[in-house]
């Protein structure tokens, strides 16, 4: 029997927990043709993890996306198709090297261009394609300033921008996802968990994720004060030598772009350890993050997250 | 399952701010973040480069809250933010809102979540009309706790003199406000005094810091613990043997075993179960999202309330409310059918009557017609179904509600129940009856009250051995509505279903005889039709209504009269020249030969529905085969009772 049955005072992952899922559900009731987004990292295994429980016994009744820059990590890919099994839901994988080829996106110039504008594309691409109308993402408003004023529903219109001034004010939690035709939303269940927040719930509900967050050995460069793992979509450049290092990663992106840290955080616990004692935000190892203190909310008004 | 031992419990804190930049709000947020180390390097880093850009020597800690290119570049907040951090006893969610007059909507907002409200005085101004403002919207939207920071102490001296004189100015005017806790705080956001750390130099100030309070505040005695509310979300059904209602425990506590009422229908049954994931819990508690089994096979769908038997909510369709109004675009308007969106069901709505403006500054009210961006008035609701709720003040969750625009679908409005209203809403439908047509209503129509009668529907349902379902044949005339009706009618008597069927004709008769043909009395003639034929579903029949009904306003309107399924929209489409040719009562002869003007299809519109639950096209298809397609849908909707 859960502990907060018993006393009346209630904690704060309860609280979360209890949130994200009632959000969920809201999604499932108010849209048609909604769909979860996958990307393998933390916030959406949490995500998924948290719309298994919100209908079980019942299946989630929409189905999860991957957009796949074909930049992965395999341990990404592979984490992804058992978790897919485990939590029991249908997954769609639409990938940018498919929008390159088709001519709807162009490679970066450069010797290892980041894919994370292009997947915008691709992105709207595969939402007109099952015509969904609601696309599901684990972003939490902690991570980034321009994150902090987003609503639940987030409301687009109709060629997938946000504009911060056409906001819909979300009172209560009675949230609105009418809309018109071609109209669509984005909507963000667990926006109020912070990324301590986020290991705690993982270590509480002691859910398996990718061995990637954990400590290990790899070869890595480091350029630009970010330590970057090399692999086949990420060769070293002229003047870097590539080094074995002890590292984890505290977010999973592109390898283009996910930055590590050195650690030697083992278990969840240690992470959490870890996250609580850091002294810089987690996206201060996202390399497309640094390009300027305004990109995240560019890509945001272009369709992006 | 969960590992709930390993990470320590610590609650959760959500409050709001309000105050302008003036005020040093961001700098106050600003410092609270820094002095408990929420702040990280980079972020630090990064305020260092922005606050060298714009030409500052010291760290401006009001940068770390500014969050869009758009606001900084203006120098102010435009919108509501939300801010995290924790210490080892609480975390905190913070719903920053700005200050300025134009934006009561963004405090409104920010309050409906929160707890406690911080409100902000400088200590140089005094008491402002806008930090009156921030105390009147805090104590409307039902936030028990206020705590005013008189900042920029710095700047006063530290003068306890001039803290006392704010404290016993704001302590006279609160007393008007319905807050029942209220801390003064004097600080220094620039300098850091009691705002995490103690101020070394007000030592004449004992009580708490900021944070400090924050931390240690009582908010769980606000919870309303003792009305069960469970608005369905969701209903989970994986086979055949289980049956969830999916949502989240809003007030109250319930166990399996108890005995509930499902509203509108006022089934009955009892808890079999309370589902947490794979657990099953022995209660449930307020703020829990649970999955919840009965006991009987009952009629539950996302929308309806399950609630204690003996503690059932006011259901009513029109009420009084305070409401704030919050589009930019449009002023609210009397004549919009708004869309009302309370618990997890929606509805149509109008407002009736603004009765008041009250000035969120004064707390003075303003004799008005209308509301516009950011004014807040009392007014008066009339919902197209009965809601079930509690008054805002005991019961936020069931007493909160917002207004959507029917055509942009935004979020015009906030409101809040006072209490139902039926007696002096009916007094507004006729005021507004007399005003289309100056006719004059019989004095007996006052002091009406809803008897529900001692027969519940259910039991009507028990006895019919199905359910009611009210089906809507629109079409010209000559189209087959009432020959499919009609053979419908036979079919299910024969079958022994209670099955009634209004007509047109029939009813223009007697009920709608004082009547014509212009739009308003078509408008009058088929709400009449709607009403009627939803009493007549109440009472547990099969209703066929068949109506010519050209306008979709007007079908949407006796569409929202009913439960969502329960109302069946037959569109008889038929081609104008076999309809002319049918001619069954000789009307478009009579137009033909001018004697009748505005006949539907001939020189007044048809309005043709976009989705109705049937087309059939009689063309073309035989009407035995069109009322065969209708039976089986009907049949299908009304099910079988244990038949």
């Amino acid at each position: 029997m859960a502990q907060s049955t018993m006393t009346y005072q209630r904690d704060t992952l309860d609280i979360l927990e209890s949130e994200a899922i009632f959000v969920i559900r809201e999604i499932a009731a108010q849209f048609e043709r909604p769909v979860m987004l996958f990307s393998g990292g933390k916030d959406s295994i949490l995500m998924s993890y948290l719309a298994r429980k919100a209908f079980y016994p019942g299946r989630i009744p929409f189905p999860l996306m991957h957009i796949d820059t074909g930049h992965n990590f395999r341990e990404t890919i592979e984490y992804r198709d058992w978790w897919m099994e485990e939590i029991g839901v249908n997954l769609i994988v639409r990938s940018v090297e498919d929008s390159i080829r088709s001519g709807r996106v162009k490679e970066e110039d450069g010797s290892n261009p980041s894919r994370n504008a292009l997947q915008t594309v691709t992105l709207l691409d595969a939402l007109a394609e099952f015509n969904f109308d609601c696309a599901v993402g684990g972003a939490r408003r902690d991570e980034e300033k321009a994150r902090a004023k987003e609503r639940f529903f987030s409301f687009r219109d109709r060629f997938g921008q946000w504009d911060p001034k056409n906001q819909r004010p979300e009172l209560w939690n009675l949230y609105n996802g009418l809309k018109n035709p071609g109209e669509h939303f984005r909507a963000f269940p667990i926006s109020n968990f912070t990324e301590l927040d986020v290991w705690q719930y993982i270590q509480r509900e002691r859910i398996t994720i990718p061995s990637l967050y954990f400590t290990h050995e790899r070869e890595v460069v480091r350029r630009d004060g970010v330590i970057l793992a090399v692999g086949p979509y990420n060769k070293p450049l002229d003047g870097e030598v590539a080094e074995r290092v002890r590292v984890r990663f505290r977010t999973i992106g592109d390898m283009t772009c996910t930055g590590a840290t050195e650690s030697s955080a083992t278990t969840i616990r240690d992470i959490v350890d870890e996250i609580a004692a850091t002294r810089v935000t987690e996206r201060g190892g996202r390399a497309d993050d640094r390009r300027s203190e305004a990109a995240m909310e560019d890509r945001k008004k272009t369709g992006y997250f | 399952m969960s590992d709930r031992t390993v990470v320590r419990r610590r609650d959760l804190l959500r409050f709001t701010t309000a105050g302008s930049v003036d005020d040093g709000k961001s700098t106050l947020i600003g410092r609270m973040l820094f002095d408990s180390k929420q702040i990280f390097q980079d972020q630090l880093d990064q305020l260092e480069r922005s606050s060298r850009l714009i030409g500052e020597e010291e760290v401006n800690l009001a940068l770390l809250t500014d969050g869009l290119r758009a606001e900084r570049e203006q120098g102010i907040t435009i919108d509501v933010a939300y801010r995290y951090f924790s210490t080892a006893r609480r975390k905190f969610i913070i719903a920053d809102t700005p200050g300025h007059e134009q934006y009561t909507r963004n405090m409104v907002t920010g309050a409906s979540t929160a707890d406690l409200a911080v409100v902000l005085i400088d200590a140089r101004n005094g008491v402002l009309p806008q930090s009156r403002r921030h105390g009147i919207i805090a104590s409307l939207l039902g936030i028990p706790h206020m705590v005013v920071c008189v900042n920029k102490m710095d700047l006063v001296g530290y003068s306890q003199n001039r803290f006392e004189e704010i404290v016993s100015e704001y302590t006279a005017f609160a007393e008007k406000l319905n807050v029942h806790d209220i801390e003064f705080i004097p600080v220094s956001a620039l300098h850091g005094d009691n705002v995490v750390d103690r101020s070394e130099t007000m030592t004449w100030y004992t009580g708490s810091t900021l944070l400090h309070f924050l931390e240690t505040v009582t908010v769980s005695a606000d919870r309303n613990l003792v009305d069960f509310r469970f608005p369905v979300q969701y209903v989970i059904r994986p086979h055949q043997d289980f049956r969830g209602f999916a949502g989240q425990v809003v007030s109250g506590s319930i166990k399996p075993g108890e005995e509930v009422v499902v509203l509108p229908t006022h089934q009955r049954s009892r808890i079999r179960a309370l589902h947490r994931y794979t657990e099953e819990c022995s209660e449930a508690v307020e703020g829990e999202s649970i999955v919840l089994t009965l006991e009987d096979e009952v009629d539950v769908s996302r929308g309806d309330m399950i609630v204690r038997r003996h503690n059932i909510p006011e259901v009513a369709g029109e009420f009084e409310a305070t409401l704030c109004w919050m589009d930019e675009i449009n002023d609210l308007d009397s004549t919009t059918s708004y869309i009302i969106q309370h618990t997890t069901q929606r509805a149509q709505a109008f407002v009736d009557k603004v009765l008041y403006e009250l000035d969120v500054n004064t707390l003075h009210r303003r004799e008005t017609h209308t509301l516009r961006l950011n004014e807040i008035g009392r007014v008066k609701v009339t919902a197209s179904r009965p809601l079930f709720h509690d008054p805002y003040e005991r019961n936020r969750a069931t007493g909160a509600f917002i207004l959507i625009d029917p055509n942009s679908n935004r979020t015009v409005a906030a409101g809040m129940i006072r209490h139902s209203s039926r007696e002096t809403l009916e007094e507004l439908k006729r005021e507004r009856r007399e005003e289309s047509r100056d006719r004059s209503e019989p004095a007996a129509a006052r002091n009406i009250q809803w008897d529900p009668g001692l027969v519940a529907p259910l039991d009507r349902m028990k006895r019919n051995r199905h359910k009611p379902v009210c089906v809507w044949f629109t079409g010209i005339s000559g189209s087959g509505k009432s020959t499919i009706a009609k053979e419908l009618e036979k079919t299910l008597f024969d079958k022994g279903y209670s099955v009634v069927r209004l007509d047109g004709d029939n009813l223009r008769h007697g009920l709608n005889a004082d009547l014509g043909f212009s739009r308003e009395d078509r408008r009058e003639n088929i709400y009449r039709a709607g009403f009627l034929a939803r009493l007549l579903y109440d009472y547990g029949h099969i209703v066929l209504c068949t109506f010519v009904s050209p306008y979709a306003d007007d079908r949407m309107y006796v569409r929202r009269l009913f439960p969502a399924g329960a109302f069946l929209e037959v569109y008889v489409k038929c081609d104008l020249a076999e309809a002319q040719r049918r001619d069954p009562k000789g009307l478009y002869a009579k137009a033909r030969d001018g004697e009748i003007k505005g006949l539907t299809g001939l020189d007044a519109p048809f309005e043709e529905p976009d989705s109705p639950e049937t087309l059939a096209d009689t063309t073309s298809t035989d009407v035995s085969e069109v009322s065969r397609r209708v039976l089986s849908l009907v049949l299908e909707r009304v099910g079988e009772w244990e038949r």
